[in-house]
């Protein structure tokens, strides 16, 4: 992406999901003194120049307050006032200004402070385990050095006394996890991690009573530190995402207008539509809720619903599920449902059954703790028993059994992972891919077989005129003159792609549901689908074909067909060929019609194509490709992929995607190029083996260690360098991130080439 | 050795001090936007400046 510009295509596509001004009051919060703060989120911020541009775009406007970009959340926060000398306000203009500044902007609503609590809470751990280390590293320092008995009992006892609390405090999340998982009868990363902690401060504090030469105070708090720094890390990231990926609430509308018995209207929110209420939804609006329509006919692009690519007529008594677009007319609904109840609720109800394959997952640092932490007890234990029995001397067999835990304790496995998993999940953040959480990169790494949905995943949403079938050159200059009365996705298709100069007509109406009239003297030109053009009489053709067609007709007779096909997401033939390269298998699971999934598929070069799936039915793939021992990578967008995208082994979603496609993707992608996903396999495998690196190295130098240890020679020095050693060669290697399997990279690249090179000969 | 009574003291005083500059950072969100306050150092001054 070039810094800070967009086509203005793109700008000129956005304009078309502009919120009203009550739609954006509702979402503002009100901060009294007339003032409302508006949270906004605007993806495509991404440098220092994005943040003075927006900024500086919003407090031109008279009624801005303050504005402040948050790059790291990709958020703005704006502050407004309601009125300026007693006239209201359109804080609408406040997206107008995002808009026109060259970038997109979506509502947002602010969840729950509830996750930056849990942050803040890590970090002040931090900050105390961080402050107590350094202190007791100090006075351990001074006893190293050779502090002899009255000083080093008292420096022993004021490392105590900041360890103690220190411990407490910073150590609780790993004792409440280490309980956690005990009392299920589990084991996991911190029950070797609290018992070290515990077991070591206890010894220390038994060997500083008898003022004993060695103490572990240093050890048990720096090893705190480190994991903290893992375990924030960790959180951060997924944070981080979440917070991106919430913050885009592009499809789902806020309110609608409630029409009242006396007739008078005003907007609501979402939630307070009642079951019977009649609302009005004007063209380019989307419908709130599931409805009957009671007046009114219009198309409506059900896309991001079924799969369903080319725009459905809808008249009297038709029902609409929520989540449409109406394109045409306007109507007015009769809510059949609540917002809860709608069709989401039963889509969210079958992600419920969905997910069982995924929560079935063991992140691969508790694998790795069940095989380590029975080694380390059972290590510790024997040493404890060897010198017991061997040496006779039960105090220096404990002494033994707290260096061999302390030195195998896993702060570097505690690291290993999260570090590899931040600095890629930063990376693909860079190339606009949105990681929601460690597992999930994890989990991308072992996927084999990539599922695509058609409509808004390879293919755009957008139709392009593919074919012209008329004798008459006259003809494209007619319809090109009609279509740009009209704002239905086809007449706009129609209009981009000719290049004719349009011919003037005496009037046109548009007819919602039909198509398009016009009248140039006697004649009467009509642009739509087939009965509409050329009368009722006439049997439309069977929907077999892969196009959407338009007629044209003139006084009633078949004057010229053309022919659309949905636009191939940019990048989609070079997505499919590397994931080829790179060993993956490719199908196609979608709600539109076979037909039209077929052409698709052929135009990419996918062997399987299921079309005409329901929501279920894609569920069902997934689970019977998981049978089959294979795992699934889905990718898809509309509120039917969402079971699906949670079924699936690990799932990806487009920015665009529905609200709840979205939150049920592993990862989100932002930009428009399907590369993203062979991108973010690329990064995840590579992450995937630095991490085996990473246990490699880690486990390698506790073995070094531990005969150390076990022969009693593990003096406090020895263990503290032995645990930030391991630490930071960890850290190390996963910086390596960027460097590491480039080569690789460009040798699945060189074998496109030579395919291309082979479809060119 | 009588001056590690106030040595000691005084070096636990200022890492305490530390840790609570560090507090306050973190109450007052300064590490709520990372990436943004790295690019605001190179910004004009004009556009962080509230309007009267």
């Amino acid at each position: 992406m070039t810094c800070c510009t967009m086509d203005a295509e793109s700008v000129l596509a956005l304009s078309t999901t502009s919120s009203s001004a009550e739609e954006v009051r509702l979402v503002s919060q009100p901060l009294g003194e007339g003032l409302r703060q508006l949270d906004l989120s605007v993806p495509d911020v991404h440098c220092g120049g994005c943040i003075s541009t927006i900024e500086r775009a919003l407090l031109s406007l008279p009624f801005v307050k303050t504005a402040r970009v948050n790059l790291t959340a990709r958020r703005v926060t704006c502050v407004y006032q309601e009125e300026v000398e007693t006239r209201a306000t359109d804080p609408s203009k406040i997206l107008a200004a995002i808009n026109s500044a060259g970038y997109r902007a979506h509502l947002f609503t602010p969840q729950a402070p509830e996750n930056d609590k849990t942050r803040n809470q890590l970090l002040l751990a931090i900050g105390v385990s961080g402050f107590a280390a350094a202190n007791i590293m100090l006075l351990s320092v001074s006893v190293w050095s050779g502090a002899d008995a009255a000083t080093r009992d008292m420096f022993h006892w004021i490392s105590a006394m900041i360890a103690a609390p220190a411990l407490v405090y910073a150590g609780r999340f790993f004792f409440k996890s280490a309980r956690n998982a005990l009392r299920h009868g589990r084991t996991n990363m911190d029950v070797p991690i609290s018992l070290a902690v515990t077991l070591s401060y206890a010894v220390s504090l038994w060997e500083t009573v008898h003022h004993g030469e060695h103490a572990w105070f240093d050890a048990s708090v720096s090893l705190l530190f480190f994991l903290l720094i893992g375990r924030t890390l960790d959180h951060v990231m997924r944070e981080k995402a979440r917070a991106a990926i919430n913050g885009l609430a592009r499809l789902a509308p806020r309110g609608a207008l409630l029409i009242n018995p006396d007739g008078s209207r005003h907007y609501i929110a979402i939630e307070e539509i009642a079951a019977g209420d009649e609302i009005s939804i004007a063209a380019g609006e989307r419908v709130p809720v599931d409805g009957i329509v009671v007046s009114g006919e219009s198309d409506v692009d059900l896309s991001i619903v079924t799969g369903e690519s080319s725009p459905v007529a809808v008249a009297s008594n038709s029902e609409v599920s929520s989540g449409a677009m109406n394109l045409t007319g306007s109507l007015v609904l009769r809510a059949t449902k609540i917002a809860k109840n709608s069709l989401l609720s039963e889509i969210i109800g079958l992600m419920e059954a969905a997910e069982g394959g995924r929560a079935r997952y063991r992140r691969i640092a508790d694998r790795a703790a069940a095989l380590y932490s029975p080694v380390v007890h059972l290590l510790a234990l024997v040493s404890f028993l060897g010198w017991g029995f061997l040496g006779g001397d039960w105090k220096q067999g404990m002494l033994v059994a707290v260096a061999v835990l302390i030195i195998t304790c896993p702060c570097a496995l505690g690291l290993a992972v999260p570090v590899v998993q931040v600095v890629a999940a930063g990376e693909l953040f860079r190339k606009g891919i949105m990681v929601k959480d460690g597992s999930a990169l994890e989990r991308l790494a072992e996927a084999d077989t990539v599922a695509f949905d058609k409509t808004g995943t390879l293919t755009m949403g957008s139709p392009r005129l593919v074919g012209v079938g008329t004798m008459d050159e006259s003809a494209t200059a007619i319809a090109h003159g009609l279509a740009t009365h009209s704002r239905h996705p086809l007449s706009r298709a129609l209009v981009r792609e000719t290049k004719t100069a349009p011919m003037s007509f005496d009037s046109v109406t548009e007819i919602p549901g039909g198509g398009l009239e016009a009248r140039n003297g006697a004649d009467v030109y009509r642009l739509g689908n087939t009965a509409f053009a050329c009368g009722t009489s006439v049997v439309p053709r069977t929907a077999d074909s892969p196009f959407s067609e338009v007629v044209l007709s003139k006084n009633g007779v078949d004057f010229a067909r053309f022919f659309f096909d949905d636009t191939l997401r940019p990048g989609a033939c070079e997505a499919i060929d590397r994931l080829g390269a790179a060993g993956l298998e490719t199908l196609i699971v979608s709600g539109d019609r076979q037909t039209v999934v077929d052409n698709t598929a052929h135009a990419l070069g996918i062997d399987r194509a299921f079309g005409s799936l329901t929501p279920k039915q894609k569920v069902e793939e997934c689970q019977r490709l998981n049978g089959q021992g294979r795992r699934v990578l889905m990718v898809g967008d509309g509120i039917n992929d969402a079971p699906a995208l949670a079924a699936a082994h690990v799932s990806m979603a487009p920015a665009t995607a529905s609200d709840i496609g979205r939150q049920a993707a592993d990862l989100v992608f932002f930009n428009d190029r399907l590369d993203a996903v062979p991108e973010a396999i690329a990064v995840a495998r590579r992450s995937a083996s630095l991490i085996r690196q990473n246990f490699a190295l880690a486990i390698g130098y506790n073995v070094l260690a531990v005969p150390i240890a076990i022969a009693g020679l593990a003096t406090p020095l020895i263990a503290a360098v032995a645990m930030s050693t391991s630490s930071i060669i960890v850290v190390t290697n996963a910086l390596r991130l960027n460097a590491f399997g480039k080569r690789r990279d460009m040798q699945i690249r060189g074998g496109i080439g030579r395919s291309a090179e082979v479809k060119a000969a | 050795m009588n001056m590690l009574i106030y040595l000691i003291p005084i070096a636990l005083l200022m890492g305490g001090m530390g840790l609570l500059a560090f507090l306050w950072s973190l109450r007052s969100g300064q590490y709520d936007d990372l990436q943004g306050a790295a690019w605001r150092i190179l910004a004009e001054d004009e556009t962080d400046q509230r309007k009267p």
